[in-house]
């Protein structure tokens, strides 16, 4: 088996690779699209401390069951976030997010 | 770190996820980043293989790759103003520093404590396996709250898109 830390620190990578894709991308599908990688990055830190931890004789399922439920909501996230930025497109021709500023004081 | 199968896999897939993670921040035609994302989500699937979770692994090609990649491809068709868009990036340099910032204070704060702790030999032999999860997804004792209200919470998702995306002229 390979080290618990060799995990943590692919996760970390790929945790700033989705920070950057964030706080840098213009068009919002694609920031949408880096949330997801953050999303996978907190899955694979989950699934990898429940893989390591000392369960003892109870088979512990938590991490398994949270990974499963940040998935659901991963799917919600998409299926509304997508919804939003379809609406914001047919009203302002625009996936940018900074030119859907309506709502701004 | 000896060299066998599961070190080989854990190389390929890292290759996959980072690989196709960077593709992801960094093209410029967004058709071929939901197609960057797609190997990038492989490669967590593999992820999950290695730490003995298929039903994660399935569930990963299944909602992600097969649902929600597919979802983001119907969403940069609809939104087709890539044209108008000059510039990939804004603020690039001070992001690029930020996250290799976060990078940095993650290795140092989570990964080198651990360094060393948890050496492969010492973790559990059996792990639980689908049919363990299963029976503790509708157990009382277990997370039968959490996976009902899972359900209510993608029944809300599912009407709240409808709602927000229909066309209110058609």
């Amino acid at each position: 088996m390979v080290p618990l830390w060799m995990y943590l620190a692919v996760a970390a990578a790929l945790f700033s690779i989705g920070v950057f894709g964030v706080l840098a991308r213009r068009n919002a599908v694609a920031i949408l699209m880096s949330v997801e990688l953050m999303l996978n990055a907190v899955n694979i830190n989950l699934v990898a401390f429940w893989r390591y931890s000392e369960t003892g004789t109870d088979l512990l399922l938590n991490g398994y069951v949270f990974t499963a439920f940040v998935l659901i909501v991963a799917a919600a996230e998409a299926a509304v976030g997508l919804a939003i930025i379809i609406t914001v497109y047919r009203n302002r021709r625009s996936v940018v997010p900074e030119e859907a500023r309506a709502l701004k004081g | 770190m000896e060299l066998n199968a599961i070190s080989i896999g854990f190389v390929v897939f890292t290759v996959f996820t980072l690989g196709g993670a960077i593709g992801v921040v960094t093209t410029r035609n967004l058709f071929q980043g939901t197609i960057w994302l797609m190997v990038s989500l492989f490669g967590v699937a593999g992820y999950f293989i290695l730490l003995s979770a298929p039903f994660l692994a399935a569930v990963q090609i299944l909602v992600y790759i097969g649902a929600i990649a597919i979802l983001i491809t119907f969403a940069v068709m609809l939104t087709r103003s890539v044209a108008r868009i000059k510039e990939r990036y804004i603020r690039m340099l001070p992001s690029f520093i930020a996250s290799l910032a976060l990078f940095l204070i993650l290795l140092l704060g989570v990964t080198i404590p651990i360094f060393g702790a948890h050496s492969p030999d010492s973790i559990p032999e059996y792990v639980a396996s689908t049919r363990d999860l299963g029976a503790a997804l509708v157990d009382e004792n277990g997370y039968v709250v959490p996976f009902l209200l899972a359900s209510v919470l993608l029944t809300a998702a599912m009407i709240g898109a409808i709602f927000i995306a229909r066309d209110e002229s058609a």
